[in-house]
């Protein structure tokens, strides 16, 4: 076995330790982080839903200068639409992606229950999320469910921002539940014997050995949903929600300026994405231990 | 035949531990057959007998790790698997089944340390959680058993930064900070490197010797459990083959197996 440098250092046994915890981030244990996730996710929704933006308008203001390659000013011009366009983009990747953790949670608990009732549909229903595109999921929600006809109208009839999040919520949803899924499977048999012969209650093994153990397991596929989410969801443009592809489509059909428009588009997602996938491997390392 | 008696030879006492008609297959492998098995308390029993005679299987069964197809085990005069009601047996409840099995520990071959606690906290978990003890006076407890196994330096090593021995070590530590009155040891030496058995086996030795503490060991070093063993049981094919006094079973055993599986083990 490899030995991590990071874990040889001698450590004193004076150092006054609070017994019985599991790994902490940043001080914080990781299953508190664990539900504490959930809660602010929750949380986190209910502010998008409530507050967030609806759609926003764009406005023509100039026109591309024909004599440059690349018209630097037209950029500067549209930047404050842009941004309007990024924000509800990132509303839509972070209420999107709070419901599927939640949706991941139920759908992965639905999924272990011991009644086959249960479980087998919850099994096909993610087969069935995760191999149909997240394209045509939006249609559905967006075209389709609004005409049937027997579903309350309040629970068909949704605008774009709001399909546009909970079909996210529900394709990563799935995509999530099976991350934890894996999380929990990653946990050794023999845990779960040792928790049994130390007689240790459900809540106890849960809490303090196997989510402690499954969260880091978890954590980085949850990272790479987060990314790749905010990532699919410009989508949103084809059922009009008023994202930055949206954005960039309507005012390049009217200005022509789809060099600079497309480029803006890419900086933008390169602006969030890195910063973000930067964070998540600095945080995968933080909760990484040696395994015996 | 009569009723099986105790295969002690104790008079009155509650067994620490009472099987009766174990049965336990996997599909057509037939691991356990009707298998009765009385421990005294503060006896020390060493299990020996060729692999997959079921040894691993029936410290198993008393851990509630595995549930027999048929038969009662009692510890301390309380059924296991059972709750009486209206003079019958029926299933137990999980609540039954903890209460009960509180009076059991377990040592894995595998030790099964919590990775991602210290030393300290694998053995204070327990204390901790299940019997609600303070956690400063839990942990002084977990000190005072590092102590005794000889690891008190590496109280706030994780087990990644451990010896296979002093694992097992930490292991047996932390089984025993409840205070369990039986204790099942697994082969606990046999995933260590022949020079790190002798640690381990000096603990098994502290424990014995203190005498209070019921143990079934399942091991393969003879020449301990002729030390610390007060009887010698030989599994074959899930059933007790021959039984005595190690010194007896081991110089002297009655039946041919036994003779084999002997001077097979010692040869090796
Ligand atoms: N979970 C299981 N599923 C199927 N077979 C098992 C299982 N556990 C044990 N066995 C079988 O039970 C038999 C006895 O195993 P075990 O009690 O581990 O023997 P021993 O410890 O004496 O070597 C073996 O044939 C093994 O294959
Ligand atoms: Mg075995």
């Amino acid at each position: 076995m490899s030995v991590d440098p990071r874990m040889t250092d001698p450590v004193s046994t004076d150092a006054p330790r609070t017994p019985a915890t599991g790994r902490r981030i940043g001080g914080i244990p990781v299953t508190i982080g664990g539900v504490g996730a959930v809660v602010f996710s929750l949380a986190a929704l209910f502010v998008v839903w409530r507050f967030g933006g609806g759609s926003v308008r764009f406005e023509i203001r100039e026109t591309r200068d024909p004599s440059v390659a690349f018209d630097w000013g037209f950029v500067w011009a549209y930047t404050p639409d842009f941004l309007r366009a990024l924000w509800v983009l990132i509303q839509a990747t972070v209420g999107g992606f709070a419901l599927a953790i939640v949706i991941g949670l139920v759908l992965a608990l639905l999924r272990r229950a011991p009644v086959k009732l249960l479980s087998m549909p919850t099994a096909f229903f993610i087969e069935f999320v995760r191999s149909t595109p997240l394209l045509v999921q939006l249609f559905f929600l967006f075209f389709g469910l609004p005409r049937i006809g027997w579903i309350p109208e309040s629970l068909r009839v949704w605008s774009s921002l709001a399909t546009l999040i909970i079909a996210l919520g529900f394709h990563y949803g799935a995509y999530c539940s099976e991350a934890y899924r894996a999380g929990i499977d990653s946990v050794p048999k023999g845990q779960w014997e040792a928790a049994t012969a130390l007689n240790l209650g459900t809540l106890a093994t849960w809490a303090q050995v196997v989510l402690p153990q499954a969260i880091p397991n978890v954590l980085p596929a949850l990272g790479n949903f987060l990314i790749a989410s905010f990532k699919d969801a410009p989508l949103g443009a084809s059922i009009n929600v008023t994202c930055v592809l949206f954005f960039a489509d309507t005012t390049a059909s009217r200005t022509f300026a789809s060099v600079e428009l497309y480029t803006m588009l890419g900086l933008g997602f390169l602006a969030v994405s890195l910063p973000a996938a930067f964070l998540l491997r600095r945080l995968e390392r933080r909760i990484g231990y040696e395994r015996t | 035949m009569s009723a099986p008696e105790p295969t002690t030879g104790d008079t009155g006492t509650t067994p620490a531990v009472r099987m009766r008609g174990i049965d336990k297959a996997w599909g057509d492998n037939v691991v356990l057959r009707d298998l009765d098995l009385d421990v005294a308390p503060g006896e020390r029993v060493v299990i020996i007998g060729p692999s997959g005679s079921g040894k691993t299987t029936i410290l198993r069964v008393a851990m509630t790790l595995e549930r027999p197809d048929d038969g009662t085990v009692e510890i301390n005069g309380r059924h296991l698997y059972h709750e009486e009601k209206n003079g019958k047996l029926k299933p137990a409840s999980e609540k039954h089944i903890r209460s009960v099995r509180s009076d059991v520990g377990m040592v894995f071959q595998h030790f099964n340390l919590f990775p991602h606690m210290s030393a300290v906290e694998n053995i204070a978990l327990a204390p901790v959680k299940v019997q609600g003890r303070d956690p400063e006076q839990a942990r002084q407890q977990a000190l005072e058993l590092l102590e005794m196994v000889g690891l008190e330096k590496h109280a706030n090593h994780t087990p990644g930064q451990l010896s296979g021995g002093q694992k097992q070590r930490v292991a047996i530590a932390r089984s025993l900070a409840t205070d369990p009155k039986v204790m099942l040891f697994d082969e606990v030496t046999s995933a260590l490197d022949p020079e790190l058995v002798g640690d381990v086996l000096e603990v098994l030795r502290d424990i014995a010797e203190d005498g209070k503490t019921t143990m079934m060991l399942v091991t393969h070093e003879m020449g301990f459990a002729r030390e610390v063993a007060d009887r010698l049981v030989m599994f074959d094919h899930g059933r007790v083959l021959e039984e005595g006094p190690p010194a007896q079973v081991l110089s002297d055993p009655k039946e041919q197996r036994t003779k084999d599986f002997l001077r097979a083990v010692l040869a090796h």
